[in-house]
């Protein structure tokens, strides 16, 4: 089977979301990734670099800066002619693109997956992770988004692959970028995080959140999630949100602090290795999916924490 | 400017789905079901642009079993003028949701489309998107803000890294996120009047759509099990515990 692999970048950064959907690809055959943006030589370079790529395809035009899925979704669609399978990591910008192009492909797509069982069968989770579906495509080519948590991250350097110019459709003159207001942040992402120190409502305020929960993520190097009740109160801005509707994470250490851990939450988290719960409720759900738990005061406990670590 | 709104009856937000012991999928016996929260939030985004003049009407339409009229008389009460009903028994999987709402597109040219950016059932996060492609049109997926402005729309979207906005040719596909807005409480006059609103059934033959599921569900299974954990009794007795699985500090 040949695959074709869109790869997420930034700023002229390949992003890390890219590594876990070209293991996944390189389970069902062979894997040529598709770098499409403004001034994307550098991104392509990289993404040579990844063990397993056999071709890197470059879109380099004005029209696909921005990743507007209406300009996208024709340029992979006629790409398409020449693969048997579109993957795309399952982030805002995958969820995006990816069923614009199955929909243009008369395909149904596969969201999310969480493992390849066969050339066609999947898993994935539904019901905000309460189930988990093995389910098999009938049609002729593949539409499917990746969960990087349960893909392991293919090697980023001491691959050989070659590098293509594509062109595509260009703009389709329907949709513009007008403006990102995306927070420079020196942490680490928090999907692909090893440790994130997440909180809740009972922080009480973004000032409270700042400082409880900053300095213990700081001491670990640590990403900074946070419960839907956090973001809604606005403690912190939506791109925090860990769930079935923000973000899915599996970090090695997982600090739920003030969390009461509705399933939505635990939909998100609860692939965590390690689970830390810090609650005032001894009878907060959080409890019943952590390792190691502490009922108390998380204004007592977390800066004794984060002054014993 | 007419406004769609589809809509999908789900298992409850606040239900704990079970799955059946034979492993053929989640069981939906007498549990209760509700209009999909994100649905909610599309209906609440659509009855506040009538409000506000810039749309003139707001069709809600769902397609499912008959008792997702339930559901339908909902968004009449919520604020909806009429409702269409495409009854299908049988689950109906994104891309033949996509393909009716197109052939309703089709009839009814709405300005703006908004539906909920997934349903909490099968999350696929597809259908919107799905619909954007078919209809040949621009997509404003997981909208935190909307404003329509002569013949286009920006859209406020939340993406993994902040915030992006995006203007739209209309008419235009939106999906909602969960900050778009908080949507209203029918009261019960409007759950009265709802009752008399028209609410039109239709099949997928009506609209000549072939809705075949491409996907086979194999098994459905239960996710596995955390073993239980501790409740320790000190600040101390974690920091131990953490050293001891080698978290760096």
């Amino acid at each position: 089977m040949k695959t074709l692999v869109w790869a997420e970048h930034e700023n002229g950064r390949l992003k890390d979301a890219s590594l876990p959907t070209v293991t996944a690809a390189a389970k069902l055959g062979e894997v040529d990734l598709l770098v499409a943006g403004a001034g994307v030589a550098g991104v392509a370079q990289a993404a040579a670099q990844i063990v397993g790529v056999g071709q890197v395809l470059v879109a380099d035009d004005e029209a696909y800066a921005h990743a507007l899925p209406e300009n996208l979704a024709p340029l992979v669609v006629e790409l398409m002619a020449g693969y048997d399978a579109f993957l795309a990591p399952a982030t805002s910008t995958g969820k995006n693109i990816a069923p614009r192009v199955a929909a243009l492909l008369d395909v149904m797509q596969l969201s999310d997956i969480l493992s390849v069982e066969g050339p066609q069968t999947f898993t994935r989770a539904i019901y905000a992770g309460n189930a988990i579906a093995t389910v098999k495509s009938s049609d002729a080519k593949l539409v499917i988004t990746v969960r990087g948590s349960t893909f392991a991250k293919a090697v980023a350097s001491g691959g050989v692959a070659t590098i293509s110019p594509v062109s595509g459709p260009g703009n389709q003159e329907l949709s513009n970028f007008v403006r990102a207001d995306i927070a420079q942040s020196t942490r680490p992402e928090l999907t692909s995080a090893k440790v994130v120190v997440a909180g809740g409502r009972a922080l009480g305020s973004a000032e409270k959140f700042q400082d409880v929960i900053e300095p213990l993520a700081d001491k670990l190097k640590a990403a900074v999630g946070a419960s839907r009740a956090a973001v809604d109160a606005g403690y912190v801005p939506n791109d925090y949100q860990v769930g079935q509707t923000g973000k899915i994470v599996a970090p090695e250490f997982y600090f739920a602090i003030g969390i009461s851990g509705a399933i939505q939450h635990l939909a998100g988290m609860k692939d965590a290795k390690t689970i830390v719960a810090i609650n005032a409720d001894p009878e907060a759900p959080i409890f019943g999916v952590a390792d190691y738990g502490l009922v108390g005061d998380l204004f007592e406990i977390v800066p004794a924490l984060t002054a014993k670590l | 400017m007419k406004v769609l709104v589809p809509v999908k009856r789900v298992i409850d937000y606040n239900i704990r789905p079970r799955v059946k012991a034979d492993g053929s999928g989640v069981d939906l016996v007498n549990v209760k079901m509700s209009m999909n929260p994100f649905d909610e939030i599309a209906l609440e985004e659509a009855v506040r642009l009538r409000e506000k003049g810039q749309a003139s009407e707001v069709i809600a339409v769902s397609i499912g079993p008959a008792k997702a009229q339930d559901t339908l008389r909902t968004a009449l009460a919520m604020g909806a003028d009429r409702a269409i009903l495409i009854v299908v028994e049988t689950e109906v999987e994104p891309l033949a949701v996509a393909k009716l709402l197109k052939a309703v597109a089709d009839e009814e040219q709405p300005g703006v489309v908004i539906l909920g950016k997934q349903a909490i059932d099968d999350d696929c996060n597809q259908t919107g998107q799905m619909l954007a492609a078919l209809m040949g049109r621009p997509q404003g997926t997981f909208a935190s803000a909307v404003s329509v402005a002569g013949d286009r729309v920006e859209v406020t979207r939340e993406v993994d890294g902040g915030l992006e906005t995006v203007s739209l040719a209309l008419p235009a596909v939106i999906t909602a996120d969960l900050r778009l807005n908080e949507p209203r409480y029918a009261s019960l006059p409007n759950i009265m009047k709802a009752r008399s609103k028209p609410l039109a059934q239709k099949t997928p033959a009506d609209y000549r759509v072939d809705i075949t599921p491409r996907l086979t569900t194999l098994k459905v299974a239960e996710p596995p099990v955390r073993a239980a954990g501790v409740v320790l009794d000190s600040v101390d007795a974690l920091v131990a515990k953490l050293k001891e699985l080698g978290i760096s500090a």
